[in-house]
């Protein structure tokens, strides 16, 4: 119970470094660079579901953005419909949810292994990305909200809950955004060490055996499943909101693999890791965009592979490894510095008894 | 008459697509149980082969069927003697360099020859005629051309004696290394086989889709649901998914359109999928190739 707070007590002492973030941002950063945070906090919060349901729960979901995107896709086409951000916010999730729950479901169920569960869920994904692009022209429309195709849809700003008029500024959307990061990053870390997400830990560890505990492991990972796309969606909002715009490109094969290379290069097994590194490759590629020398997509390959050859477990809990093993060794070396007062007092006491 | 001639032989087209996108994965698949996800790129630089060499004056039949195996058969021995044989029993791993490489590649690709391509190469072999209805004579190349590749994969495998020693190796790699099987040269040899056959594929699809960086994309999700629908065994898994799931995927698109087919495609497998969650060859046919 102990350990268990202490790692909790690291998420919250994360969370209140981001919030002092959040209330410092506007007056240090441009104001162009809060209007794009608040697109990469999207992309952060999908970064955070994929960290939570393969970190965590081992479960290999290669195409995370199919429920970013479609969390994306059902915001915008509700907001049109409904003339307000508020309900659309619910219904996005829980079309999202309810998609990743019958996925789920002939995975989980039908117990297919990791590699298929993969290339299914990204297949999945990449599937919905040809599937939408076809729907330009006016036929492909639900309700009021126009597909667009290739082109995609505009995505409703946020506004004040039951006032569709009074549509938020860029920086209070910002301040939404970041507030909704935070607090899923600290249910994130909450529901991993609930009982619920220790059984998830469990099983990604050795699925047999937490079976032969008695646990139903497809529910379990069922669960988790459900949840990452929940976060995945809520993602896909903010993003479609601070982009304005909802394209096929949510579901495209470079977002999956920048998804992925988000959850490598920042750790699997840690929630702020991947968050990190989604805000740090986006400032990269962004970087890399502005010059024609070297492709962000070469660059992107070789850090993935290098990544997977050198440092499989990734940037956070490598450090988080270095930090332990110093500590140790400073332990250590208190010990031993212990000890060898010890010693000789203990020394002296000896010969005192042997000559008393 | 002619309508239904013409539908069946939109079919077939189909599944033949299916299984000359799917054979080179299927290979490297059956042999080392990973699903290679850079598939999509070989097929590319297949593609990309047959253009530079024909726009440098090779002959378009030699470029499709010799070069372009041999070109990405090469590229693909000196991927797996770089990077796949470090990660042999890292399946995770091992998907995930796969998938940097793939990154890697079209990045390559794009820094060379740039985002778009200006020339593309016309289908040969111009038109056949149904009674009323018109078919492409390159299609029906193709239909030809995957049964002669399942055939000769087949042959290969049963009467050869490196088919042989694959076959021993998928079956049970530690049996046969203590047999004096050198395993890592095995799977140099079907990766770079694998490889060769999807750039094979490539090159022959390259005049009717054109090339293009980031083509692959457009193959590797139906590839990779033939594959992992077919399951282990490499022909009798291929043929069998790329016939189900073709066959779909051709009804579906013939009744309301292409853009429906492949979501017919996705979701006949994840059904299957549920009742035979190891393919269709884990399941049934057990014992063949």
């Amino acid at each position: 119970m102990n350990g268990m707070f202490g790692q909790f007590r690291g998420t919250l002492f994360a969370a209140l470094l981001a919030l002092i973030f959040t209330i410092a941002a506007p007056s240090i950063l441009e104001f162009f660079t809060i209007i794009t945070l608040t697109q990469v906090i999207g992309l952060s919060i999908l970064a955070l579901s994929l960290a939570l349901i393969w970190g965590y729960g081992g479960i290999l979901c290669f195409g995370q953005t199919a429920f970013f995107g479609l969390g994306a896709y059902s915001y915008a086409i509700a907001a049109v419909n409904i003339g307000g951000s508020t309900g659309a916010m619910f219904i996005a999730v829980a079309v999202a949810a309810a998609f990743a729950a019958v996925l789920g479901y002939f995975a989980f169920y039908g117990k297919i292994s990791d590699v298929y569960l993969a290339v299914i869920t990204l297949t999945v994904s990449l599937i919905m990305y040809s599937l939408i692009r076809r729907t330009s022209g006016p036929e492909y429309k639900i309700g009021d909200a126009l597909l667009g195709g290739f082109n995609g849809t505009g995505a409703p700003p946020l506004n004040v809950p039951g006032n569709a008029g009074a549509v938020l500024f860029p920086e209070h959307t910002f301040y939404v955004a970041m507030v909704a990061l935070i607090l899923l990053y600290v249910f994130c870390g909450w529901l991993v060490n609930t009982h619920f997400g220790r059984v998830c830990v469990s099983i990604r560890e050795n699925e047999i055996r937490a079976e032969l505990l008695g646990y139903d492991t497809r529910a379990y990972k069922l669960g988790i499943f459900t949840v990452g796309a929940a976060v995945a969606a809520i993602g896909g909002i903010f993003f479609c909101i601070g982009v304005t715009r909802v394209t096929p490109d949510v579901f495209s094969l470079g977002q999956a693999s920048l998804t992925i290379i988000w959850v490598i290069v920042g750790g699997r097994g840690t929630l702020a890791g991947p968050v990190l590194a989604a805000f740090g490759l986006y400032y990269l590629t962004a970087s890399l965009g502005t010059q024609q020398v070297v492709n962000t997509s070469l660059v992107l390959g070789i850090i993935l592979i290098a990544f997977v050859l050198l440092a499989p477990r990734g940037v956070v809990p490598g450090i988080e490894k270095l930090a332990t093993a110093r500590r140790a060794g400073r332990r250590n070396r208190a010990k031993e510095r212990r000890m060898r007062l010890r010693k000789p007092r203990g020394g002296i006491s000896e010969d005192r008894h042997e000559t008393g | 008459m002619d309508l239904t001639l013409s539908l069946i032989l939109q079919i077939f087209y189909v599944i033949a697509n299916l299984a000359l996108i799917s054979l080179g994965l299927a290979i490297i698949f059956g042999m080392m149980r990973v699903i290679n996800l850079a598939h999509g790129e070989f097929l590319m630089l297949g593609g990309y082969t047959v253009v530079v060499a024909t726009n440098n004056g090779v002959n378009l039949w030699f470029a499709m069927l010799v070069l372009a195996p041999v070109v990405v058969g090469a590229i693909g021995v000196v991927v797996e003697r770089l990077l796949i044989r470090w990660l042999y029993g890292r399946m995770i791993d091992t998907l995930l360099a796969t998938w940097g490489l793939s990154l890697f590649f079209i990045g390559i690709i794009t820094t060379i020859f740039g985002a778009s391509t200006s020339t593309t190469i016309s289908p040969p072999l111009g038109v056949v005629s149904i009674g009323e209805y018109t078919s492409s004579g390159y299609e029906m190349l193709l239909i030809g051309i995957t049964a002669g590749l399942l055939v000769a994969v087949y042959l290969v495998l049963k009467y050869t004696a490196l088919g042989l020693v694959a076959r021993g190796t998928m079956q049970n790699p530690d049996m046969a290394a203590a047999l004096g099987v050198s395993t890592s040269r095995i799977y140099m040899i079907t990766f770079g086989l694998g490889a060769a056959i999807s750039g094979f594929a490539g090159g022959l699809l390259a005049p009717v889709t054109g090339v293009l960086p980031t083509i692959g994309a457009i193959y590797i999700a139906k590839a990779f649901i033939t594959v992992i629908s077919g399951g282990a065994s490499i022909l009798a898994g291929t043929a069998s998914a790329s016939i189900l799931l073709g066959g779909i995927n051709g009804v579906v698109t013939f009744l309301t359109g292409p853009t429906l087919g492949e979501v017919a495609l996705l979701a006949a497998a994840i059904i299957l999928l549920r009742f035979m969650p190891t393919g269709i060859t884990g399941r049934l046919f057990r014992k063949s190739q």
